[in-house]
């Protein structure tokens, strides 16, 4: 399956094409193939985690400075096959895996220091990992230049397909029952598939171009499924503004992967551009521009400050969609991309040195200003959503950090508890029938126990409680902060934990406790829903583990050559971040509790303290980003500057094409009138008259008579017969 | 062989003719004082043509027969168109006949 | 076989015109066998090109194949040459397709006044000129195919157009005589000075050494005026946006799917490989040029509302795009650029299409009054969806290969174009694709979403019909395979391209 990862989407492409023009024939709308797929997607998947962890470790690799440039073959070369360079490691007297604690990831980057100019120093730990599995085949070729088109499967894509086919498998279930009845239910089956697909192809692609295909079909499925409901002008107003915000961020990608084309040696190859990058053979200033590119493209699909605005209003599309779109595909696209070019990253934001660099300062910013709009939000979505912003801000910023590994396993675990938690609030939105929590629900535990419980599960995972998952890899992200020189963060991502907490529990509040303040009656959803929060609920509490101390699963099964080239620090458990993490978690769930539980609200404190008004209304208005976007650039662009750019065309451009062609006409008809009909003609005229006037005189001598003529005639000759006998 | 006598006699001719074409009001007339006409350009061939030889002299006959016959076909044509007018106008008076007036 | 191959282009462009013919002698009510007789004119010519897809040398695609050369005016010195190499083979065959499929499209669509002897007699024509201006590797025989086209376009929109129709006519005509103008100046200094020869591949073997610099520099300003209008550049483009406006559906197919690239061909195969130095100086203000096209034609779109003329600023944004690819002067500019030219004529013409169909159902393109097609006519509306995803330059469909190699190339424009300058183009045209997301998402947020207008809401308005299937399915198919195999085209422009360029030393 490492070798034929490509099978895994093209299940689901050809699920989707099946789906489009078989789907409506078929008992079940067309589900049951979308399911069928995904399903085998899924097992197809499963087997790729198992072949990978049977994988036997082969490859050496060292970190790239220093040592990787003396050794460049040991670095360079990458396949299935063992490397035999592994003595490159030993002259410098490598040492196998021994020393503890975070010390050794130190002990590499100044072994990586010290490297060039004392090469005995060296304490590179050269461990074999699990060689990445690359298949590439020839997409097209333009002078000389092949651009490839194939698979690259490491431990970090296996964890993905994974994760991305359980997700849509499970919203694929969810939404038989959810979508039921619907006017578009096969289509919607067939645009999950085609979503699914989009994701899958960015996670085992091995070049950039081919990234960008299933980066920009998840934008068009997104721009499908969230105007889902497309009769209704909010719905697809959502839907464009998701595609056109993302599209913005892909300005940015494009011209990064155009600068990392020609930075790296003209390649798209992901493998080839992180080793260019790691190895300084590239130029600090295109590396920079490439990375600060990417980094914007980043912004815009996971919906980072400034561009998120556009996650919380694609709220429209139906819950399921949400659920994949924040759980698994589309907004961890941007995460996923920084993880794989992480070399370029590294090398262009100069991660390992500390202090602060753009991917952090985004990804912190984004944690605060997010988790701020959850607390204002009367829709159980939107408090999600901006949930999510603020966990992708928590990604975001650990690859800033240079916790890769803390990272990608918060997107891991984030996966199953985000995913839980809007499928969560898709049962209870079916059982009321609205998603606002403040008027229509309340009390809910009672009528829908199975769902109270696990979005209670989700919650707390989200917030941090340990040991469930989120726990975990917050944990992981705030010591990698911490231990790589990002105090600053690790108080930005407390502060961030903190706010978690907290909102959540006013979301939980809202929605299960107190009373029931909607119409109707509420009761518990079908299978088809339960079963998936179900599973979701046990990942949500699991799924941490895989990375607990002393285990190290995923670490282990993740490290990948891009890791272990930059060098990237890896650090163990400790007990005091973790214990100043879980006593933060368990104030905020303790205040949480003591304000929303015991109505312990200083009430009106927004209408008596100016400042907190103001904040409140900040806050409300979403930063008044959307009406700097909307309002603003959008309504500029799309009023006033294309208007007066259609002025210019019709006025100006065309003014002259047609100031340029009346001008001729006028200029015509001057010459018409004066030149030709007064000169030219004049003469012309002037002949017909003289020869009139002329005429006229003649004919009078015209009589008709023929004698007249032949006197004339006779006349004439006498006259020029005498003039003949007397001149000659 | 004098030819002055003949020139004479074909001035003498050319005028009648002259004469009959420009007064006469009667086509006919007309048409045969143009016979009279080309009667004394023949007899001014063949008096010049005899008096340069006998070459020439057959040159003048062959001009004076060509003639001849030209001034027959002519005739011929004329009187139709004299006998046409008259059916039309019941007349032949000649002053009457303007139709070319321009 | 020989024989085949030689006798093929001329049958290539010469067919059409023997169905002319033979139309023109069936008498005039006989509607059904006019159609007939185009169709099949039309489909035999197809066939002529398939013959030559199968028998083109591929592996040899940058030397001119199926090559012709017989006397035709020895006064002047001017050949009957033809031939076809990577570049044109594509534009000719798509220049055959789309012929096919206008003629099928019309089966049912005639325009008012009716007339199809008429019509499909100037189709026919058109045809003949298009494939003829592809072939032909003779200057005077080019000029001559060039202006061919001129007139039945001409009479198309002047007849069969909308109201302002005279108007859009004799601009069309007036704009594109003005660059032709300039053109056959051009083309007679190239004579004079050039050795005395028309033919294209002699010209590019002596016109570079032996015309002064100065000189080239002017013969290259009117090739740009003459292929720049044609294009059309901005801000030669006014012509357009009314010719597409009044021109009947068939005839804005047409101007947009080929006689557009007509001027861009000229480029690549007339201007560019003669003149390379001259090109190299005038890089710079036609890649200036192509991202003001880019941004402004997309400015444009955002400002109209009607569709057609939407669509129709969308091309100019477009052919911005195919400017700037060939403006780099780089092998992955050029070969985007014909890409392009390609993906734009499938693309442009399937909007062009679906906009004719819709205006044949609602009698209106105003967007304001439009609404709901996807409840109206749901499939209809889906490939509305479709194309507007096609025309933004969505990976996996045709239009992104004529857009991000030619961003790509920008970054790394030919040597002794400056750097600095291309990249700033380069962030442009990337700037334009959101632009052009912006623009065409509106029209169908617009067009197919949201629920039908008062005004048409109990009409009935029947979905696609049988000429509709057999029309645009091709279409979309080619939109499909060529977004996911792009080597199809790529494999074919590849070497041709690398000889056009042979003078910048393979680009870069």
């Amino acid at each position: 399956m490492l070798e034929n990862a490509w099978i895994i989407p093209a299940i689901t492409f050809a699920s989707f094409w099946l789906i489009l023009f078989l789907g409506k024939r078929l008992p079940k709308h067309g589900a049951e193939i979308g399911i069928a797929a995904v399903g085998a997607a899924f097992v197809l998947s499963c087997v790729a985690v198992a072949q990978w962890i049977d994988r036997p470790a082969t490859e050496m690799v060292t970190a790239a400075t220093g040592a990787g440039e003396e050794h460049g073959g040991a670095g360079e070369e990458h396949g299935a096959e063992p490397e035999e360079h592994g003595g490159a490691g030993e002259e410098h007297g490598a040492k196998p895996e021994q020393e503890a604690g975070h010390a050794l990831g130190q002990v590499r980057i100044l072994a990586a220091e010290a490297d060039g100019e004392h090469g005995e120093e060296a304490e590179h730990e050269v461990e074999p990992i699990r060689a990445a599995v690359e298949r590439n085949v020839t997409w097209f070729s333009i002078g000389g230049i092949d651009v490839t088109v194939g698979t690259a499967v490491d431990g970090l894509t296996v964890v993905m397909l994974f994760t991305v086919t359980m997700i849509s498998l499970l919203v694929h279930v969810f939404s038989t029952n959810y979508m039921h009845g619907d006017v578009r239910f096969t289509y919607f089956f067939a645009a999950l598939s085609l979503f699914t697909t989009g994701m899958l192809l960015l996670v085992v692609s091995s070049s950039t171009l081919q990234a960008l295909f299933g980066w920009e079909l998840m934008a068009v499925c997104s721009f499908m499924l969230i105007g889902h409901w497309w009769e209704k002008k909010e719905n697809s107003n959502a839907a464009m503004k998701a595609f056109l915000t993302t599209r913005t961020g892909d300005v940015g990608l494009l011209v990064g992967i155009v600068t990392l084309f020609f930075a790296a040696g003209q390649t798209f190859d992901i493998a080839r551009i992180n080793e260019a990058a790691l190895s300084r053979g590239v130029p600090q200033t295109a590396l920079v521009v490439g990375a600060a590119a990417l980094l914007i493209g980043v912004i815009g699909k996971s919906a980072q400050f400034p561009l998120h605005t556009w996650l919380p209003d694609a709220m429209a599309g139906p819950t399921p969609v949400s659920a994949l779109i924040h759980a698994a595909t589309m907004v961890v696209a941007g995460v996923y991309l920084v993880a794989r070019l992480y070399g370029v990253f590294w090398s262009a934001f100069d991660i390992g040195a500390g202090g602060a660099n753009p991917v952090a300062i985004v990804g912190g910013i984004t944690i605060l200003i997010a988790a701020a709009l959850a607390f204002v939000q009367r829709d159980i979505k939107k408090v999600l959503a901006y949930s999510t912003v603020s966990q992708l801000g928590y990604m975001v910023m650990a690859l800033g950090v240079g916790a890769w590994t803390a990272g990608i396993f918060h997107l891991f675990t984030h996966a199953f508890f985000k995913g839980l938690l809007f499928l969560g609030a898709g049962s209870v939105s079916h059982a009321v029938h609205s998603f606002d929590m403040k008027a229509d629900m309340g009390g809910l535990r009672k009528y829908m126990p199975t769902t109270f419980a696990t979005f209670l599960i989700g919650s707390l995972a989200l917030a941090g409680l340990p040991p469930l998952a989120g726990f975990w890899s917050k944990d992981e992200i705030l010591l990698g902060a911490a231990e790589n020189g990002y105090r600053f963060f690790e108080v930005l991502g407390l502060v961030g934990a903190f706010m978690t907490a907290a909102y959540m529990t006013r979301c939980v509040y809202l929605t299960f406790f107190g009373e029931y303040r909607g119409h109707g009656h509420p009761h518990e959803s079908p299978p088809a829903i339960t079963v998936p929060l179900a599973v979701l609920a046990v990942f949500s509490v699991g799924a941490g583990f895989l990375n607990a101390p002393g285990f190290e699963l995923f670490g282990t099964l993740t490290e990948n050559r891009v890791y272990l080239r930059a060098g990237v620090p890896h650090h163990p458990f400790e007990v005091f971040p973790a214990v100043v993490s879980t006593v933060v978690v368990l104030a905020a769930l303790a205040l949480g509790y003591l304000l929303f539980f015991q109505r312990r609200l200083p009430r009106g404190v927004t209408s008596r303290n100016p400042a907190a008004r103001a904040g409140y209304g900040l806050l409300v208005n979403k930063y008044y980003l959307d009406h700097l976007y909307t309002g603003v650039i959008v309504g500029s662009v799309k009023g006033a500057i294309a208007r007066g750019a259609y002025w210019i065309n019709q006025k100006v451009i065309d003014g002259v094409v047609n100031g340029i062609g009346i001008a001729s006409k006028r200029a015509g008809g001057w010459v018409y009138r004066h030149v030709d009909q007064e000169v030219v003609d004049g003469a012309v005229n002037g002949a017909g008259f003289g020869a009139e006037g002329f005429g006229g005189i003649l004919r009078t001598i015209q009589t008709g008579r023929v004698q007249q003529y032949g006197a004339l005639l006779f006349g004439a000759t006498a006259v020029l017969a005498l003039g003949l006998v007397i001149f000659v | 062989m004098l030819v002055n006598q003949f020139l004479l006699l074909g001035a003498v001719l050319f005028c009648v003719g002259v004469y009959g074409v420009l007064a006469r009001r009667n086509g006919v007339l007309v048409l045969m004082s143009i016979e009279l006409i080309l009667n004394a350009v023949n007899i001014n061939l063949l008096a010049l043509g005899s008096l340069q030889g006998p070459q020439a002299a057959v040159v003048g006959q062959v001009f004076a027969l060509f003639v001849i016959t030209i001034a027959a076909a002519e005739v011929g044509v004329g009187l139709a168109i004299v006998l046409l007018i008259y059916r039309n106008r019941h007349s032949v008076d000649l002053d009457e006949v303007d139709l070319m007036k321009g | 076989m020989d024989a085949l191959d030689d006798l093929a282009l001329t049958a290539a462009v010469f067919l059409p015109l023997v169905g002319a013919v033979v139309m023109l002698l069936t008498p005039r009510r006989q509607e059904t066998v006019h159609k007939v007789i185009a169709l099949l004119t039309t489909l035999a010519t197809f066939a002529v090109g398939v013959y030559v897809l199968v028998r083109f040398d591929y592996r040899r695609a940058d030397l001119l194949q199926f090559n012709v050369n017989a006397s035709w005016i020895d006064v002047i010195n001017s050949r009957y040459i033809l031939g076809v190499d990577g570049i044109s083979l594509p534009l000719l065959i798509l220049s055959m397709f789309v012929c096919v499929l206008v003629v099928i499209y019309s089966w049912n669509h005639f325009p008012e006044p009716h007339n199809p002897k008429a019509f499909l007699l100037l189709v026919l024509v058109l045809e003949t000129g298009m494939n003829g201006t592809f072939v032909a590797q003779d200057l005077i025989l080019f000029f001559v195919f060039f202006e061919v086209v001129l007139l039945p376009m001409y009479f198309m929109i002047g007849v069969w157009g909308g109201e302002q129709r005279q108007y859009a006519a004799i601009k069309f005509f007036l704009f594109t005589l003005f660059g032709s103008a300039l053109m056959i100046l051009s083309f007679l200094a190239l004579f004079f000075r050039g050795g005395q020869t028309f033919a294209i591949q002699e010209l590019i073997a002596v016109a570079s050494d032996t015309i002064p610099r100065s000189t080239q520099l002017l013969i290259f300003g009117g090739l740009f005026m003459g292929f720049a209008i044609k294009v059309p550049m901005f801000p030669f483009h006014t012509w357009l946006p009314d010719a597409h406006t009044q021109a009947p559906t068939q005839g804005s197919v047409i101007l947009a799917a080929i006689l557009l690239k007509l001027g861009t061909y000229g480029f690549v195969r007339i201007a560019i490989p003669i003149l390379p130095e001259a090109a190299r100086v005038w890089a710079p203000w036609i890649g200036g040029l192509a991202v003001i096209g880019i941004i402004y034609g997309a400015l444009g779109c955002l400002a109209q509302s009607d569709m057609k003329r939407l669509i129709a600023f969308s091309s100019v944004a477009h052919m911005g795009y195919v400017m700037l690819g060939i403006a780099t002067l780089t092998d992955f500019g050029i070969n985007a650029a014909v890409f392009g030219m390609v993906a734009h004529g499938l693309i442009t013409g399937m909007l062009f299409f679906v906009a004719g169909s819709v205006k044949d159902r609602f009698h209106t393109l105003e967007l304001s009054r439009l609404g709901g097609l996807l409840i109206q006519a749901p499939r209809m509306g889906w490939i509305l969806g479709f194309c507007a995803m096609a025309s933004l330059g969505l990976p996996g469909l045709a239009g992104f290969w004529g857009e991000f190699p030619a961003i790509l190339a920008a970054y790394n424009p030919a040597p002794g174009l400056s750097r600095e300058l291309f990249r700033v183009y380069m962030v442009v045209a990337a700037i334009g694709t959101v632009f052009a997301a912006g623009y065409l998402l509106w029209m169908l947020q617009r067009a197919a979403f949201g629920t039908p207008t008062k005004e048409f809401a109990g009409h009935p308005i029947p979905d696609m019909r049988w000429p509709e299937y057999l029309a645009w399915t091709p279409m979309l198919l080619l939109i499909v395979v060529l977004g996911i195999f792009p080597n199809l085209l790529f494999g074919l422009t590849n070497r041709a391209v690398d000889t056009a360029l042979a003078a910048f030393g393979g680009g870069g």
